[in-house]
Formats: C-alpha cells, structure tokens, sequence
C-alpha cells in the first residue's frame, strides 16, 4: 500500500510559490483516447476532417473534461492523495493539438483556513504551448493542515468547497 | 476580442424575438436525467491512463479505504457519468449531453459552437455504484456578438449532479459560445 502520511502539508505552502512543471508531447491518440475517455463521441474529437473543414481549426484537439482530467492529475501530483479539489474554473484561450507539447506550470495565489477548519490552497494554473497559453485554470484545492487531518473525511457543512461570499 | 453587431431593424427584431424566446428559458430546471449506468472502475482507469494519473487514490483499494471510506472517481471525471451512449436500444436519434447548449444552437441557426469556460465544484465524492441525476438550468444569453471565429452568441449553462441519494455531488457551469464562421451566409 502507498503511504498514507501527506506529503504536503497547508504550513509548508505559501503565496508565490511555484509548482514544478509537467511536461507532455500529445498524439493524436492522447487526444482520441482523452475523447473517449470522457465519453465525447463529438468528431471534432477523433475526425481530423471534420475539425479541419467544420470547425476550422488545424487539426483535431483535446476536448474539456479531458483537459479538467490533466489540470486534476497536475495538482495531485503535487499534493499527493489527501489533495481534495474543491473548484476549478477553466478558461480555453486555443485549442491544444496533436504534435503539441503541452507544458502545466503553477503559482500558489493564497492560502486560506476556512470557517470550519479546511486548509485550501488558490493556484493559478496554466497550460502553454511554445510559450502561448492555451488553457488558464483557477484552483481551488484542500490540503491536510496535520499529519493527522484528511480533507476527504469532511462531509456536509463541514465541506465547503467555495470561498465565502459573506 | 468580442465586438457589438450592427444589423439592420428587421434583423434586429428578429434577434431581439430570438433572444425573448432563451431569455424565457434562463432559470428553469430542463432535462432532467438519470445517468445510463453505474459509476464504475473501468472508466476510472481508462481517464487515469489517458492523462498518466497515478493518484493511489484510484489504484489502492487500501489508499481509497483510508482515506476516502472506499474506491471513488477522479471528481472531474462528474460529466462523463450523465454522457449518453453513442446508440442505445429503441433510440432513433443520436442523444445529446447538454441538451440545452444544442437547443440554443439550433434556436438561433449557429452551426458552430465552442466552450470558452468551465467552472466545477466538487461536492460530495462519487463513488462505484452511483448513479447520477442531472439537470440544465440556462443561466445567460448574450447579445449578439463577434469574435474571431465568426459572429453568435455567449451562453452560461449550469449542470447540477447529485447521487442517488440526493446528496449534492457537483455544479459545472459552462460557458458556450454558438456561432457562425466569418464569410458564411446567415441562412436566415
């Protein structure tokens, strides 16, 4: 069994600090396989025809949920499995293509205890291509504060997975 | 880069009927669905794979009992629960996800539509077994508008996810841009 101690801890995170970057060249099947994996049957997905003479765009590209998929497995490699995602807010600036290499990278925006207790973490998250953004992604991300907390064992009311408004 | 889009009084009131008519919508809970079958673990790994996700989590029962009282799914996986087969027993015609994005497409004869944004938040966690309901609440349309992949309209949608039951598992609001590529004929 892996180990169930947390490697990250809400002490040790703090404004500014920067996520080690993941790196990934994409073929056409990562994109056909992130389709289907998501169940998008949309041809845009799978049909380079269609996406170049319908959509418009070079090629075929990754569809949404996939993408969601890749900012989840980014942030969780850093947190380890305690990270418990509470909001994430995608902006797609262009689409990301087969023969891109696509690059994640993150700055921790702020930290914050809530007000019953959960340690979350804002990241600003980003994927480029040659250096243009292709995708923006605003996170929000619980942490364990202890050895001993678990984000994951909160329910109801004592999990609130966006900031207060009050 | 979004711009205003001149048009002449006929075209402007027929916009302005098009957009009475979504406005009418804004709301009101549509389409509710139950999932087609069953969260279940193949589907969990198959995402994992195709992003290299090696969260223990969603590979160590052990890892999952700890610490999340058994096997769950990767939470931004909650759409793919409510996406319909490709074909289905007895179904006539392909079976849409967001049924409310393809009726404001067809509503206002945009052939061509992008998601710009994608907000999720992750409530209860979803687990094997769970079945998931469903339901579209329209929650904006603008004005026309043109962008460089030709001239539509913006539209937010909510998606709201609970389990079976009833707890809240997920909000996903969605913002769709329906439009028509620069140099086509409106059609209308």
């Amino acid at each position: 069994m892996a180990s169930l101690t947390p490697t990250l801890l809400f002490d040790d995170v703090h404004p500014g600090d920067t996520l080690p970057q993941l790196r990934y060249e994409v073929t056409a099947t990562a994109v056909v396989l992130g389709a289907l994996a998501t169940r998008d049957w949309r041809p845009m997905h799978h049909d380079k025809d269609f996406a170049v003479n319908r959509n418009g765009t070079q090629d075929i590209f990754l569809n949404t949920p996939n993408q969601a998929a890749w900012f989840e497995r980014y942030l969780t490699d850093w947190t380890g499995p305690h990270g418990r995602l509470g909001r994430v807010t995608f902006r797609m600036h262009g689409s990301v293509f087969p023969n891109d290499l696509m690059t994640f990278s993150a700055v921790v925006e702020g930290t914050e205890v809530d007000e019953v207790g959960c340690g979350f973490v804002t990241l600003a998250v980003t994927l480029a291509v040659d250096g243009d953004t292709k995708t923006t992604c605003a996170a929000r991300i619980a942490v364990p504060r202890t050895v001993d907390d678990n984000p994951w064992a909160r329910r109801g009311d004592q999990w609130r997975p966006s900031p207060s408004t009050s | 880069m979004t711009s205003e889009s001149p048009g002449t009084d006929a075209h402007s009131a027929q916009e302005a009927d098009l957009l009475a008519q979504a406005l009418a919508l804004v709301g009101q809970e549509q389409y509710h669905e139950v999932g087609e079958f069953p969260v279940e673990r193949g589907y969990i790994w198959t995402s994992c794979a195709s992003v290299e996700n090696g969260n223990p989590l969603f590979w160590d029962d052990q890892v999952a009992e700890a610490l999340t009282d058994g096997p769950i799914a990767p939470p931004t996986m909650v759409s793919v629960w409510f996406r319909p087969h490709n074909w289905a027993p007895g179904r006539t015609e392909v079976a849409l996800p967001l049924q409310v994005h393809f009726d404001l497409k067809a509503l206002f004869n945009l052939p061509e539509a992008v998601m710009t944004d994608n907000t999720i938040e992750f409530h209860a966690p979803v687990r094997l077994g769970d079945v998931l309901r469903t339901h579209q609440v329209l929650r904006s349309v603008s004005g026309p508008k043109t962008t460089k992949l030709g001239r539509g309209r913006f539209w937010v949608i909510d998606v709201v996810y609970a389990n079976q039951d009833a707890e809240l598992v997920a909000v996903e609001s969605y913002t769709g841009f329906g439009y028509r590529r620069t140099g086509e004929g409106s059609g209308e």
